[in-house]
């Protein structure tokens, strides 16, 4: 018999399908951690799970920590000639563990599509990333309720977007209809939790059609127009308040930028990967001493340019940004990048 | 699952010879320690590579020796910040790690049948190291070739031997130049651009390469310029800070370029197609 790929997860089951699927899979859920935090942790009994607000930050470091081991290395001593150091290198095993973000938004899988299309799509390609990607099933809950932050249907995704997961749920009376996209979505619906949808179906057809976001910017044409402001005073001014916190970086789900360093301890250490951000003054600082982006203009015209023009231009018009609105929300200035861009196109 | 090449492992090679060019740069000789990787390691004149002390880090490099000549690769490095100064400390038979080779490299193809003007300055030899050997190994691919080098004092003049060899050859002109007048310099005494200007090249059927720092390059250019190369005739190499070395990590974007896969070698028809983030 083929399991059919349409099911009905009542709500109230949701602890115990985690549970069972925590036996075969790293389980991770959005988690309630204060009264106005809710993030994305590894599932354990009792904890409260929230499904229906967004996450205060993406479900990135699940796939991208904020910090791995690359390598490791030892530098040893040779008895016989103590002039003679030999050096050993390891590579970080690359070999994840099967890994379920359950209730992720499309906005999170639109993320990961963003970094795979840099990580995954070669010439080189991060195998670090690659391969915990490949053992990771999305589940997604489409948006019935966006926040007024919420921008992705202008940046082509949308509340009801499947790209990128594998399996999505519609918000219905007492649960969720259960769609799934991949084979990996597919599989999950082999648990018991998931029973025959019948006439839901057409009850979850009218949810989703009455999911509305309009798309709120006309981003047509913006790639080159920002290229047109590259040397114009219009980054000066719009990052005027700008105070270079990289908060809207960290929790952006398609920001990736990494820096490497060196951890030693003796004789041995590691060779490790953590988030950077194009906001730092660090960031681009040569030993020389020379900087080619010194002032926050030029750092916030690179994080406003990678999003909106250069990673569209270079990966077939795909554009930087999901439209989360966490850079909006979590900036310390209010600076709001829907309204830069709507500027960008009246400037001049 | 298939294993995807890791392209953040380095090869463990040693360094089997260092040259003290200046009181500031040294050049390391380096061959991998695995045999058969060193037999095959295949390059193009003017690709980096990225030189690992462990524990400190890693940074970014020419390959200085040319690809036709193969029993070790040279790099040669100017202690400039912790990196470098730990590589200065490396001595024959230490262990370094290589990994490369990265970016892309010279059209040396396109300059086939060309006279070829190479300009450098202090360290920016490197890069015109590398092509000048891998043209003279392949003489009668090119025109006349012509080197114009200048420093701030003689002692700043890398490759000093080889400078005596070149001099001498005839199948190749050098021109060397400091920034001013010292005791026993019998050369030619200015900046670059202005020993440019005097040797007045014809632009014809010629390509200029040119490698120094950004103030003698910015100058270099408006000479060139001047004397009627056009922007296709020029070419150079872009320095940006590196992590990854191969377009993910995201640091050395110039616009939609990274300078470590898409570069480091440019025509200057292709540096104008930049935004202006130098
Ligand atoms: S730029 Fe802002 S809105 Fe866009 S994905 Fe990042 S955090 Fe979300
Ligand atoms: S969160 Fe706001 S203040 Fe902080 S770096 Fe981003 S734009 Fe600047
Ligand atoms: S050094 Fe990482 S992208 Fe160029």
């Amino acid at each position: 018999m083929v399991t059919p790929e349409v099911r009905f997860l009542a709500a109230e089951k949701i602890p115990t399908l985690l549970k069972r699927l925590g036996e075969r899979y790293r389980v991770f859920a959005p988690v309630k951690v204060s009264e106005t935090t809710v993030l994305f942790q590894e599932y354990r009994e009792g904890v409260q799970i929230v499904l229906d607000r967004q996450t205060t930050a993406p479900a990135k470091e699940i796939i991208f920590p904020q910090t791995e081991r690359l390598l490791s290395y030892t530098y040893r001593k040779d008895p016989e000639d103590p002039q003679k150091i030999e050096l050993q290198v390891e590579e970080a095993p690359q070999s994840a563990p099967r890994t379920i973000i359950f209730g992720a938004r499309p906005c999170d899988a639109r993320g990961f599509r963003v970094f795979d299309s840099v990580f995954t799509a070669g010439p080189y390609e991060d195998p670090y990333y690659s391969s915990r990607r490949q053992q990771t099933t999305i589940v997604t809950i489409f948006c019935t309720q966006p926040q007024n932050t919420c921008f992705c249907t202008s940046v082509g995704t949308g509340p009801t977007d499947t790209e990128g997961s594998d399996l999505v749920l519609t918000p219905i009376t007492e649960g969720y209809l259960a769609e799934a996209i991949t084979e990996k979505g597919k599989e999950l619906l082999q648990d018991e939790a998931f029973v025959s949808a019948q006439e839901r179906v057409e009850e979850a057809q009218r949810a989703k059609e009455g999911i509305k976001l309009e798309s709120e910017l006309d981003l047509e044409g913006i790639p080159q127009r920002l290229m047109e402001l590259f040397s114009t005073d219009f980054w000066e001014r719009v990052s005027a308040k700008c105070i270079s916190c990289g908060a809207c970086t960290y929790l952006c789900p398609t920001c990736y930028c990494f820096n490497i360093t060196d951890e030693a301890a003796g004789l041995e250490g590691e060779r490790v990967r953590t988030w950077d951000s194009c906001m730092f003054y660090q960031y681009t600082l040569e030993a020389s001493g020379h900087n080619p982006r010194p002032t926050k203009a030029e750092r916030y015209r690179n994080r406003v340019g990678h999003k909106f023009s250069y990673h569209p231009i270079n990966y077939e018009g795909m554009i930087g940004c999901c439209g989360c609105g966490r850079c909006i929300k979590s900036c310390p200035v209010s600076l709001d990048i829907r309204q830069v861009l709507r500027e960008a196109k009246a400037y001049g | 699952m298939a294993s995807i090449p890791n392209p953040y492992l380095p090869q463990i090679g040693t360094v089997v010879k260092v040259i003290q060019e200046t009181s500031n740069i040294k050049s390391l000789q380096v061959v991998l320690n695995d045999q058969e990787r060193m037999n095959s390691f295949r390059f193009e004149p003017g690709q980096v590579a990225q030189l690992s002390v462990f524990g400190v880090g890693e940074a970014t490099f020419v390959i200085n020796s040319p690809p036709t000549r193969t029993e070790h690769l040279q790099f040669s490095v100017m202690r400039a910040g912790e990196v470098t100064a730990r590589i200065h400390q490396l001595k024959e038979g230490d262990p370094i790690g290589v990994r490369g080779p990265l970016g892309n490299w010279f059209p040396y193809e396109e300059m086939k049948g060309k006279d070829i003007l190479f300009i450098g300055g202090g360290i920016g030899m490197a890069p015109l190291r590398t092509l000048l050997l891998f043209m003279l190994d392949n003489r009668s691919d090119y025109g006349k070739i012509t080197l114009l080098y200048g420093a701030r004092t003689p002692d700043d003049l890398c490759y000093k031997e080889e400078l005596q060899q070149w001099g001498q050859r005839d199948d190749m002109e050098l021109i060397l130049t400091v920034d001013r007048e010292f005791p026993g310099w019998e050369k030619k005494v200015g900046l670059v651009p202005n020993v440019l200007r005097e040797l007045a090249p014809s632009p014809k059927d010629k390509v200029a390469i040119t490698c120094g720092p950004p103030i003698m390059i910015r100058f270099t250019l408006q000479a060139l310029a001047e004397l009627g190369f056009g922007d296709e005739q020029v070419v150079t190499t872009l320095e940006r800070r590196m992590k990854c070395g191969v377009g993910l990590c995201g640091r050395c974007n110039i616009g939609t370029k990274y300078v470590c896969a898409d570069g480091p070698v440019f025509t200057l028809a292709q540096l104008k197609e930049l935004p202006p983030e130098l």
